[in-house]
This record gives C-alpha cells, sequence and structure tokens, in this order.
C-alpha cells in the first residue's frame, strides 16, 4: 500500500459517498418529516438517468440532458406525491412499503416498455472526458472528481437551505414533530409536496451523474436502494446532516474494506483463509458498522425526531 | 354483485384451462423457460427471437409436424421458474422444455423434468452437477459447462507466456467455479484475486487495485451490468489500452451497444463468434438481424440451435413422440445443421466443441466480436468423468 493508492482509495470513497448523499438527502427528509417509506425512491434515480440520457442523445448536450433528468426526477416525484401518496400517509408503514414496491414494479415495466430491455449506453460529456494529474503522479478521471465536487455544493447547498431559511426551519420542525407543526398553522401538505419533490430532484441529480460510470437498466435503483437505507438509518432519520456524514463513512468503509481487508487479513491468518473471507467480511463491513451505530445510538448520529 | 363478478371471472379462467389443450392441434409443444422482464430480460429476448427464428426457419413444423413454442417468463427466480414449469408440464403438455438462463434455476427445475419424463435441452445455464454426477438421460445441453470458457481464456494466457493476471470475479458460485475452471489451465503468477460483491455497482477500488498490481492482463466475469459497468470504468480509468482485459460473459452482443468504445481492444473467450464461416450460421447471423434488426448473441445462438437439435431428433424418430428411447437416441447423435458447424454430444450429454478468442472491434457503427484465435478444438468438459449415464428404459 503507498500513499498514492491509499490517496487514491479515499477519493474514490468519498466520491461514492457523495453519491449516496445525493440518494439519501431526500428519501431521509421524505421518511423523517412524513414518517413515509420510500422503497420507490430509487425508481425516482432510475428515471433520472433513463430521462437524462434520452435528452442527452437527442440533443447533443450533457448539461441540457442533466437538466432534463432533474426536472423530470422532481416533476414524477411531485406527481406520485399528489396522485398517490396522500393516500398513504396516514396508513402504516406495511401498507407503505406494500404500495411503493408496487410502484418499483411499475417504473421497471415501464422503462422496459419504453426503451427496451438493454442496458443504455451513456458517456461521459467531452469537456469532462480527461484524466487530472493530482500529486505523485496520480490519474484520476475528472468526472469523478466533478461527481464529488457536485456533491459538496449540493451539500452546501441543502446546508444553508435548511439550517438559514423558513423553508429549512419547517422541514426541521416537521422533522421534530409533524402535529405541532400542523397545529401552528403550517400548511403541512404543501410542506410535504415541497420535500418530496426536492428529494425526488436530487435521486434524479443522482440518476443523471450515475449514468456515464454505472449501467442504466431497468432496476438499477433496487441495487443501491439497501444502502440508501443503511445510511439514513446510520446519519438518524430526517437528518441531513447526518445523512451527508453516514453516507460519507459508507463511502469510506466499503471502498477501504474492499481495498484492503485483505491485506489486514493476510497479515494475520494464512493465504487461502484470508482469501476466501476477505470479500466476505468486506462486503459485512457496512453492515456491521450499521449494527454498531444502533448499539451505541438506537436513534443513529443525528436523531432528528424525538418522538 | 362482487361475488358473481368472481365467480364469472373464475369460470371463464376455468373454461380457459380446460379450452387450451382441448383447442391445440399442435402435435408437438415446446415449452421454453426463459427471463423475459428484469435486468435479465434482454438475454431472454435474444434467447426468444432466436427460438422464433428457428420456428420460421422451420416452417412453424418443429420435427416435421405442427408445432408450437410456448414461452414461459421466470423473472430470474427459481420459484417462479419452477411454477412455469409445472403448468408447461401439466397444463400444456409440452413434450419438451428448453432454454433456462441460470445455474440456480436450471437446478431448480431439472428434476421437476425429469420425474415427469420431459426432455429438457438446455440452451444456456450448465451448472456442472449436471455435467457430473447428476446427469440425466431426460437433460441435453446446447449449451456448455459454465467453467470452459475461462478454462480457454486460461489456456490462451498460459500459452501465450503471459505471466502475471489479476483476478475479478464476483463472490458466488460461478465466480468460484469460474476461477477454478482458468486456473487449470492458467498457471503463471496471479497478480491479485478480488472477488466483489453481486450487483457491485462501482469498481473504483478495484482499479486502483489493477492499477497498482500492474498486472499483464486481467482475467474478468462480470455478468450484466457488473460488466458494463466495470469496462466504462477501466476505460474511464485510462487503463484500457494498457492492460488487456480478457473475460467470460462479460463482453457480448448484449452488453457491447452498453459499452461501445470502451470494449474495443478487450478480448473474450467464447463457443460462438457471429463469424464462424458455416452456411448455417451465415444463414442464422443475416436472417436473425433481418428479422429484428440487431447483432445476435452467444445466447441466440445456443438456443437457436436447441430448437435445430429437437427438431432433428423428432424428424428421426419420424414424430413418435411417445418413444421416449427413441428420441433419446436420435438428441444424443445431434444430427442437425448447427451454427457452431460441427457439433456432437458427450456421454454427459453436453456438447464437445470448439472455444474461441474473440476480439471486440468496430465495424461500421458497431461493436462486435471478432473470432482471433480457435483456443481449443472439440473441447470436453472436466466433469464427463464422473457421470454415470443412465441409458433410457423403453
Amino acid at each position: 500500500m503507498t500513499a498514492q493508492s491509499l490517496l487514491e482509495q479515499l477519493l474514490n470513497s468519498v466520491q461514492f459517498g457523495v453519491m449516496l448523499f445525493l440518494l439519501s438527502a431526500g428519501l431521509t427528509l421524505v421518511f423523517g418529516v412524513m414518517n413515509f417509506i420510500n422503497l420507490a425512491h430509487g425508481s425516482l434515480y432510475m428515471l433520472g438517468a433513463y430521462t437524462g440520457i434520452a435528452a442527452y442523445s437527442a440533443s447533443g448536450s450533457f448539461l441540457y440532458g442533466a437538466l432534463t433528468g432533474v426536472l423530470c426526477g422532481g416533476a414524477v416525484a411531485f406527481l406520485l406525491d399528489t396522485a398517490i401518496f396522500r393516500n398513504l400517509y396516514q396508513k402504516d408503514h406495511l401498507h407503505q412499503v406494500l404500495g411503493t414496491f408496487g410502484l418499483i414494479l411499475f417504473f421497471n415495466a415501464l422503462v422496459h416498455w419504453l426503451w427496451g430491455p438493454s442496458a443504455l449506453f451513456s458517456r461521459i460529456p467531452e469537456f469532462l472526458d480527461f484524466r487530472v494529474v493530482l500529486m505523485g503522479g496520480l490519474e484520476y478521471p475528472a468526472y469523478r472528481l466533478a461527481v464529488s465536487l457536485l456533491g459538496l455544493a449540493v451539500a452546501a447547498f441543502l446546508y444553508v437551505l435548511i439550517e438559514h431559511s423558513r423553508i429549512g426551519m419547517l422541514i426541521r420542525a416537521g422533522a421534530t414533530d409533524r402535529d405541532m407543526v400542523a397545529a401552528l398553522g403550517v400548511n403541512i401538505r404543501r410542506l410535504y409536496t415541497v420535500v418530496f419533490a426536492l428529494g425526488g430532484i436530487l435521486a434524479g441529480l443522482a440518476g443523471v451523474a450515475a449514468s456515464p460510470l454505472f449501467a442504466v437498466e431497468a432496476g438499477m435503483g433496487e441495487n443501491i436502494l439497501i444502502l440508501m437505507f443503511v445510511v439514513i438509518i446510520i446519519g438518524g432519520i430526517g437528518s441531513v446532516r447526518g445523512a451527508f456524514i453516514a453516507a460519507i463513512l459508507v463511502g469510506l468503509v466499503d471502498t477501504l474494506g474492499r481495498a484492503f481487508m485483505r491485506i489486514a487479513l493476510g497479515g494475520l491468518f494464512p493465504p487461502d483463509v484470508a482469501d476466501s473471507t476477505a470479500p466476505a467480511m468486506a462486503s459485512m463491513l457496512v453492515y456491521v458498522m450499521m449494527v454498531a451505530v444502533l448499539f451505541l445510538k438506537p436513534e443513529g448520529l443525528f436523531a432528528g425526531r424525538s418522538t | 354483485m362482487r361475488k358473481t363478478t368472481k365467480a364469472v371471472l373464475l369460470g371463464l379462467l376455468l373454461s380457459l384451462c380446460a379450452a387450451g389443450p382441448a383447442l391445440s392441434a399442435e402435435q408437438l409443444k415446446l415449452g421454453f423457460v426463459t427471463t423475459l422482464t428484469g435486468a435479465g430480460g434482454v438475454i431472454g429476448k435474444h434467447m426468444q427471437d432466436a427460438a422464433n427464428l428457428a420456428y420460421k426457419h422451420l416452417d412453424g413444423k418443429i420435427g416435421g409436424v405442427e408445432s408450437r413454442i410456448i414461452y414461459a417468463d421466470d423473472q430470474q427466480k427459481p420459484d417462479v421458474a419452477r411454477q412455469a414449469v409445472s403448468e408447461l408440464i401439466k397444463r400444456d403438455g409440452v413434450q419438451f422444455i428448453s432454454g433456462v438462463i441460470w445455474s440456480n434455476i436450471m437446478l431448480a427445475v431439472q428434476p421437476m423434468t425429469e420425474r415427469s419424463k420431459v426432455f429438457l435441452v438446455g440452451a444456456n445455464a450448465g451448472p456442472s452437477q449436471l455435467a457430473g454426477k447428476d446427469c440425466s438421460p431426460y437433460f441435453y445441453s446446447t449449451s456448455l459447462s459454465n467453467d470452459q470458457p475461462p478454462e480457454a481464456v486460461g489456456q490462451y494466457l498460459q500459452s501465450k507466456k503471459v505471466d502475471n493476471v489479476f483476478i475479478l470475479v464476483p463472490n458466488y458460485a460461478a465466480g468460484k467455479d469460474d476461477v477454478r475452471g482458468f486456473k487449470r489451465y492458467y498457471k503463471g503468477k496471479v497478480a491479485g484475486e478480488v472477488y466483489f460483491p453481486l450487483g457491485h455497482q462501482d469498481f473504483a477500488g478495484e482499479i486502483t487495485q489493477i492499477r497498482n498490481a500492474n498486472p499483464e492482463a486481467v482475467f474478468l466475469f462480470a455478468p450484466g451490468g457488473m460488466g458494463i459497468q466495470f469496462i466504462k470504468q477501466f476505460e474511464q480509468a485510462g487503463l484500457k489500452g494498457r492492460i488487456p482485459v480478457y473475460s467470460v460473459y462479460s463482453q457480448d452482443e448484449v452488453t457491447l451497444p452498453a459499452q461501445r468504445e470502451a470494449a474495443v481492444g478487450n478480448f473474450e473467450g467464447r463457443n460462438w463468434t457471429a463469424d464462424l464461416d458455416n452456411a448455417a450460421n451465415k444463414k442464422f447471423v443475416s436472417s436473425f438481424r433481418e428479422a429484428y434488426g440487431y447483432a445476435p448473441s452467444w445466447y441466440a445462438a445456443q438456443a437457436y440451435d436447441a430448437v435445430m437439435l429437437i427438431d432433428s431428433a423428432v424428424r428421426a424418430v419420424g414424430a413418435r413422440l411417445d418413444d421416449k428411447p427413441a428420441i433419446a437416441a436420435a438428441l444424443q447423435k445431434a444430427d442437425f445443421s448447427s451454427v457452431r458447424g460441427d457439433f456432437k454430444f458427450n456421454t454427459n450429454h453436453f456438447p464437445i466443441q470448439n472455444f474461441y478468442l474473440a476480439e471486440i472491434v468496430k465495424e461500421g457503427d458497431e461493436f462486435v466480436a471478432q473470432r482471433r484465435a480457435t483456443i481449443f478444438e472439440a473441447h470436453p468438459d472436466a466433469y464427463v468423468g464422473e457421470c454415470d449415464m443412465k441409458p433410457l428404459a423403453g
């Protein structure tokens, strides 16, 4: 292990963490403010990727594609909220899980029908298709750096929005005690819609950012859904700050675990044992971390909800 | 009101079930089980289109008699597949079943077909159990044993004296099988052996490890979306062109439309390429393209061969579909024009066939796998010795 490879793995971790943050920020708000479990959040991510690529290849402009994907994520979230989720808010979690699981199947069938069964092709936009030389001669893809920076910028924006704006104050209040907020005369329904659309926009953005890196195919949202829930549970449900810290933590533990677990175990066990246990242990690490956090702080690192 | 509606619906359904078999005039019914929905659905589409093409080439007469192919979607789930197979056998009364992409599904449905004495002609999944100790007189495969392409890649790298290979496979049964097959022929140094979780998305960490290990080649098994992700990210990291990727089941006509330039110059070990020079293959490839507007994959080739094999056997016995021992003997002869050229079965009912090295190249606007070398000629699988095939009693 050299300093250079450590640096590269750290960059990889941050980039993966930032991607997870974009996805889980919306999910944690929806869960925290509305006490609503939305399994279909991954579908918004998938729709962002698909519509982004469709607009990108139709117009030739990545930025236009990105804008389309982001807006589509927000628009679909808005529609879902007005048309379907309204009826589920007052129901218990089982109904919400069943309803939103049905939506996953619906959206997967929809993209299958609209775009066919094959994975879509998406490329890095030309203006980011190069590698940056960092210290020690380390070459790193500019696109991945750009994704990391974009995620950090979104995190900063959300921080200002939630900590220093009126709507952010209402969101925080809603996450703590939604009944009291409603009793104070705030239109909680409208607040829900705003939060939902914001979550959809972030998921759409994540989908657009992910499309040149990952395979864009039906069901791509479910691959990452479990990690999203791990992030919001570690971070504390309803807390965007918690989601950010937890996403970076999960990114670090997951990436570094896979990179260095074999080396670490190699010092303790014979090579064949290390070979067979390292991958299993590396993929467990994130969940072990979640269990540890739940044991020490059952409400997560930054519990947003007091009730 | 609701009760009567339900009763009417139930009645309609029941009468459909009853009328289904009664209405059908076909003598031969072939059940084709594959994955038509979800991420694996694209493979199923290739296989379904190929089976339909074979049906068309036979003028709808598989075995020279009125016939029908009944498709069933297994949703890539063993329990759904078991139900589908049960319906095909009991409700539709099929004499043959084909298709089946995934090994876990194959292992789930194969005992059912054997119990019902229905011939199962596997068109893709080739778990080692079925090639070895669990070989069955009712099971034939037009595909391969899972670890044969890795054997071929191992042999190729060994013969080229490549001496430092990085192995990257998913952490599940097939990944480990593939490494075993690869190492059966590759005896050089292993620069690294990394097992990533199934469904892995971000390969940045693994790519950093490859960069640091600086191997002479990468041996990759990353089916479906995983392969698309790895190949794209490997190119983005600037390693393509510096370190060649030799893959199995990861760069083919199913994934290439999403990998495109990122895969050009890489290699894949396989049992079929579109440019194989024989009449059956030329007809298959050109008519497939014409009918469906895209390039057929090796999944499609194997499905096409499966239908043609069944056709040849039923013809050979004069469509006496009840004479199972005669059909079994005729299947074993494999007297049909395979798109792979010469085709013959080993004693375990798996093909003895050639394995090739293909290079991914750009041809016009398309990305295709071109044959570069024949690695193995008439190569049997490693498990045939464990198979004690019982002859089919009359």
